[in-house]
């Protein structure tokens, strides 16, 4: 496994290219889109609740924001990268070359964590000027974002072997992504939930990617961040392994 | 040395036999044919080689590496000219190239790139998207493709499908080059005057199962004989005659447009005699051409289940 081989670098290179040369849609608009949901659920609840004790709604929400931002453009280039390729045919150049498993996994799974990152500091720095925000332990920020995002590239580059026309994929984007979003505690703790669905969040692996994320501003959250590094980093090697299983089977990709 | 080696190949899509235990070896430097109609196999036998599909039975070996088990090696070995127009719209002629060698572990590869747009006529659309291409110069790009790393072996499916002749001659004028510096050729193409031009050796595919494998002068002497296509002014074929008519004409009613027949002629001495009878039969000729036997006739008669002489 060589992660710096020029294979890696060239299908690397090529996917952040990819996403650069439609940025409008693919970095500008889901900053919109995020700024929008910051100007009407903060505008309706900001003094209405408190989430974590000590911090206004919208500063509560902002990490929130941004993190599903990470997260759904992280899922978004690999699997519609993907997809695309297969459905057009173009796949092809990927898979005739001698590129490995590795390499293809890794190189689609960076390019992720790239626009994920980039659309989240993207939010981030429209999003601040909303409310104070501290950085009690910024390494966490990093490395949930990142590690976040390294997930839902690799989710992305599963979705997008598995898919076989958009249908499946927005289906796995609509019917899994979305709601294990939306239901990890973007726009709320997780505490404030009746006892039943606060048990049912404790599996939504996504929740503590946003609850360690959180911590790095605030130095509060849900669950320890030390809990929540070890099960992201867990469910990233589960996912990673199973990636790199269909492309070494050739699933779906090599009949 | 051998350049690609097939070892009784088997391949089943749910149920369907594409492939029947197919052998093959082709050597270093040769220029060989893959023929057979629509369905016979061609595709599923070049994606076998290429490593896109796995076969159920068998083995492939490109110079000596199987594709399956060392398929990092075979790959680097191979480059292959996929069947359908496909591309990337994303980027430019020039990106694509520089991407593809990329992925072949090639940097700084501009040199050859240059070179082989050069040959295939594409510099002057270099920094154009791809989605600006006309079909023919699409195709040019992918033939740009598979030899951005200069592939010992280069695989052809079908690389003049739809094209204009200027394609043609340009993409065969470069590919002779490689070929004569040494770059093993393989070609799939319904083109088969193309097939008779360039190709040394040739494999017949016909429903999985190669039916015919020889080189092209043994296989263009096993048919002898030569055609004799006759327009009768008057008159119609004698029954004595009948048994001449090109197999592939019977379906037609062995006259085509009712005055136009075609005659296998196993040796010039004979047309004599078969002027002769049609005189008897009070038939008048109005135009009488001696053609020579070429690869499709050889093509038409195994695919037709014909015995070759």
């Amino acid at each position: 496994m060589n992660f710096f081989s020029v294979g890696f670098r060239t299908l690397f290179y090529k996917e952040i290219l990819r996403f650069w040369k439609v940025a409008t849609q693919t970095v500008a608009a889901p900053i919109v889109t995020s700024m929008l949901y910051l100007l009407i659920f903060g505008h309706v609840l900001e003094g209405k609740v408190e989430m974590l004790e000590g911090v206004n709604y919208t500063a509560f929400l902002i990490p929130g924001l941004v993190m599903m931002s990470v997260l759904q453009n992280a899922f978004a280039n690999s699997s519609s990268s993907l997809i695309q390729s297969k459905i057009t045919g173009n796949l092809v150049f990927i898979l005739l070359p001698p590129l490995s498993h590795w390499e293809i996994v890794s190189a689609y799974v960076a390019a992720s964590i790239v626009r994920g990152i980039a659309v989240g500091l993207g939010v981030f720095i429209i999003t601040a000027w909303f409310a104070h925000l501290s950085f009690v332990a910024p390494l966490w920020i990093v490395v949930f974002a990142i590690l976040g995002a390294a997930i839902l590239g690799t989710m992305g580059v599963i979705a997008g072997i598995w898919a076989e026309k958009f249908d499946q994929l927005a289906a796995f984007q609509n019917f899994l992504i979305m709601p294990a979003t939306f239901l990890a505690g973007v726009f709320y703790s997780i505490q404030k939930l009746p006892p039943f669905w606060l048990a049912v969040s404790h599996f939504n692996p996504f929740f503590y990617m946003i609850d360690g994320f959180r911590y790095g501003f605030f130095g509060k959250s849900d669950v320890s961040p030390w809990t929540s590094l070890a099960i992201v980093a867990v469910f990233f090697v589960v996912l990673a392994a199973v990636a790199i299983n269909m492309l070494r089977r050739g699933y779906k990709l090599r009949h | 040395m051998t350049a690609i080696q097939i070892d009784r190949v088997e391949k089943s899509y749910k149920g369907f036999k594409a492939l029947k235990g197919v052998s093959l070896s082709i050597e270093q430097g040769e220029f060989f044919g893959l023929l057979g109609p629509n369905g016979a196999g061609k595709t599923t036998l070049i994606s076998t080689i290429a490593g896109l599909i796995r076969p159920d039975v068998g083995s492939v070996r490109i110079h000596g590496h199987d594709v399956v088990t060392d398929q990092r090696q075979a790959r680097m070995k191979l480059g292959v000219v996929p069947q359908e127009l496909v591309f990337d719209p994303f980027f430019t002629v020039r990106e694509t190239l520089r991407l593809q060698s990329g992925y072949f572990g090639l940097k700084n590869n501009d040199k050859w790139i240059d070179e082989v747009m050069e040959n295939l006529d594409l510099t002057t659309k270099a920094d154009v998207n791809m989605r600006a291409l006309s079909g023919g110069m699409k195709r040019r790009v992918l033939v740009a493709q598979a030899l951005v790393h200069k592939p010992p072996v280069i695989v052809l499916d079908e690389p003049t499908a739809g094209v204009d002749v200027e394609l043609r001659q340009t993409l065969w004028k470069f590919i002779s080059r490689l070929n004569r510096e040494g770059h093993t050729v393989v070609l799939t193409t319904h083109y088969l005057e193309e097939a008779q031009a360039m190709c040394q050796r040739v494999a017949m595919l016909k429903s999985g199962n190669v039916v015919a494998l020889d080189t092209m002068s043994q296989l263009l002497r096993r048919v002898s004989g030569s055609s004799l296509v006759v327009h009768l002014k008057h008159g119609t074929l004698p029954e004595g005659l009948r048994h001449l008519v090109a197999h592939n004409e019977h379906d037609e009613g062995a006259n085509n447009g009712g005055n136009k027949v075609t005659l296998r002629v196993n040796d010039y001495n004979e047309v004599e005699g078969i002027l002769a009878r049609l005189r008897e039969s009070g038939a008048e000729i109005d135009e009488m051409q001696l053609q020579q036997a070429d690869l499709e006739d050889i093509f038409l008669q195994i695919m037709d289940g014909a015995p070759v002489r």
